[in-house]
């Protein structure tokens, strides 16, 4: 048989013994090698590890295994171990990480088969992947385009069908982004809800790892295998994770959509607005109702999250000393030898770095750091009171589409600007979801954000239903060269 | 507006080499970003100083001794180290 294209239809046909795992490990592999050079989406494939794990499945058929046989994708900052995990940094370029993340664990329980590792900016600090060490991910919509990011690798995997399913990691945007500009769905879960063990850290306060897929469905599969508590991250949630494949009913009669008028006014794509417009007509025709919310100080969510993630990022990069793991350069002197090692940062994580490193120090914390926390303070709370009337809130995920490689990349500032509708989501701490809603006029993909109440992406994965059902979907020509 | 000199401060504070093409370009980087980030000082934040200045809701655990990594593996990672007596080797941290 043909290999089917959703995680769902792989993990149906090789537990009815249509297909085997090893077929399925194999297929996706040569999709890999035949259209991965033009895109480079992947850092490292394990050919063989993924087919011994993929033979494992075939021989022990376990059942109960939500993931059987699939093939999925991790962005590098996910450890894997005993196989490389880069960040995409110089400074971890031949680190073998002596454990697995606990989503790692979790992917390989529920029989899925990891067959590589992708591109990010450097330890996920950037919005196009142009910042990682190894080199930029193209957009399988225009090989000129980024890809976004900071999750663009993995992004550009699952668009262009070389996996169904794949991680990423969001501090500020990095899921939904990629995901939005590379017309695949995108979900960052709520704060707490997956554990970010072997997760390698740039702004603890907002980290979280999510899935990147085609369908509410497969996401709906993979949130439910990743999600829930665990001992080893002290932020981890002990909340139950529901059924999300109850929820995807395509029904969203009565849905209450929060639309932020003024917060998205200016500044947005003309291509953007008309299918973010159109696609909230759409669900109001299918019965959703449109009610027009404030969030008066969302509008600083950019300064007040380049404040939190990068003091955080100073702190979390401190680590990155040349003693225990990673690259050393060499020096006489432990002294010499930590600045030496640390100038092999790349230029956009040394500007994190200082930027975090300044409003932290003694003068400044309270007029930066401090500042920036009451206001975070007051973004939670227009969210909560924006919930005490709607279920969701719709943005466009990005005021842009996709934008040309080394567009932004001299103008740091200009390229912290694309993540203005995506930040506020991970400094409330809630869940948010990129969902494809049509393409502009230059055929580039348009992406709906939805963003939903603490621990509520049942809600998110239901309107995704929807959109899907009324929302022609289309793929990258590019991609399959 | 930060200086050549002001970068050289805050590098040091960060540990980080840079070379002298940073030194000049990070001063006028920073300083954009550093002027974008003042929007914040507009926001009237005291109805928000208390919520921000509560601790957060960390879980506690008990302190238990648990299975952690093994010693030899994780110096296998050490860029340097000697195995055999279970240290991380560095340079010489005193004196010339």
């Amino acid at each position: 048989m043909s290999l089917p294209e959703s995680a769902s239809d792989i993990r149906a046909a090789v537990a009815r013994n249509e297909i085997s795992a090893v077929e399925v490990c194999r297929a996706a592999l040569d999709r890999i090698a035949r259209q991965d050079p033009p895109l480079h989406a992947f850092l490292h494939v394990d050919a063989e590890r993924a087919l011994a794990r993929a033979a494992q499945l075939d021989r022990d058929r376990p059942a109960d295994a939500p993931l059987l046989g699939v093939p999925i994708a991790l962005k590098d900052n996910i450890c894997t171990a005993g196989v490389k995990t880069t960040a995409g940094s110089r400074l971890l370029e031949d680190y073998l990480p002596p454990y697995s993340a606990h989503v790692v664990e979790r992917l390989e329980r529920a029989g899925a088969v990891i067959v590589g590792k992708t591109n990010c900016d450097e330890f996920a600090m950037g919005s196009s992947t142009e910042h990682s060490a190894f080199g930029p991910t193209r957009n399988p919509w225009a090989l000129d385009r980024t890809p976004g990011g900071s999750s663009g690798g993995s992004a550009v995997a699952v668009a262009s069908g070389m996996v169904p399913l794949a991680l990423g990691s969001d501090t500020g945007g990095s899921i939904r982004q990629p995901a939005a500009l590379c017309g695949v769905l995108g979900l960052k879960p709520t704060y707490g809800r997956v554990s970010r063990y072997g997760l390698i850290a740039f702004g603890s306060s907002l980290d979280q790892i999510g899935p990147f897929g085609h369908s509410a469905r497969d996401l709906a599969a993979i949130a439910g295998v990743i999600g829930g508590h665990d001992t080893r991250d002290s932020t981890s949630a002990d909340a139950p994770v529901p059924d999300y494949a109850a929820s995807l009913t395509g029904d969203v009669k009565g849905l209450r959509i929060g639309v932020p008028r003024a917060l998205v006014a200016d500044g947005v794509d003309p291509g953007v607005r008309a299918a973010f417009d159109a696609s909230l007509e759409t669900l109001r025709d299918a019965g959703a109702s449109l009610i027009d919310v404030e969030l008066p100080h969302a509008g600083l969510a950019i300064p007040v999250y380049y404040l939190v993630a990068n003091a955080e990022a100073s702190s979390n990069l401190a680590r990155y000393d040349g003693v225990r793991y990673g690259a050393r350069a060499d020096a006489s002197t432990l002294h010499d030898t930590y600045y030496r090692t640390r100038a092999r940062f790349g230029a956009e994580v040394k500007r994190r770095i200082m930027i975090g490193t300044f409003v932290l120090s003694a003068g400044y914390y309270d007029a930066y750091y401090l500042k920036a926390h009451q206001v975070r303070a007051l973004i939670r709370r227009d969210y909560d009171q924006a919930f005490a009337r709607v279920d969701v809130v719709a943005m466009p995920t990005s005021p842009t589409p996709a934008f040309r490689l080394g567009e932004r990349t001299d103008d740091p500032l200009q390229m912290y600007l694309v993540d203005v509708f995506t930040v506020s989501a991970n400094l409330a701490g809630l869940p948010a979801i990129s969902i494809p809603c049509g393409l502009t006029d230059a055929s580039l993909p348009v992406g709906l954000q939805l963003t939903g109440k603490p621990f509520d992406e049942a809600t998110l994965l239901g309107a995704a239903e929807a959109v899907e059902r009324r929302i022609p979907r289309r793929r990258p020509t590019s991609g399959s060269l | 507006m930060l200086s050549p000199a002001d970068v050289d401060r805050i590098a040091a504070l960060a540990r980080l080499e840079l070379t002298d093409e940073e030194r000049a370009r990070f001063a006028t980087q920073l300083s954009a970003i550093l002027a974008y980030a003042d929007q914040v000082q507009q926001a009237e934040t005291s109805a928000a100083a208390a919520e921000a200045a509560a601790p957060g809701d960390a879980r506690m655990r008990d302190d238990l001794p648990l299975p952690c990594l093994d010693r030899g593996l994780v110096l296998s990672q050490a860029p340097a180290a000697d195995r055999a007596a279970g240290l991380f080797k560095v340079p010489r941290v005193l004196g010339s």
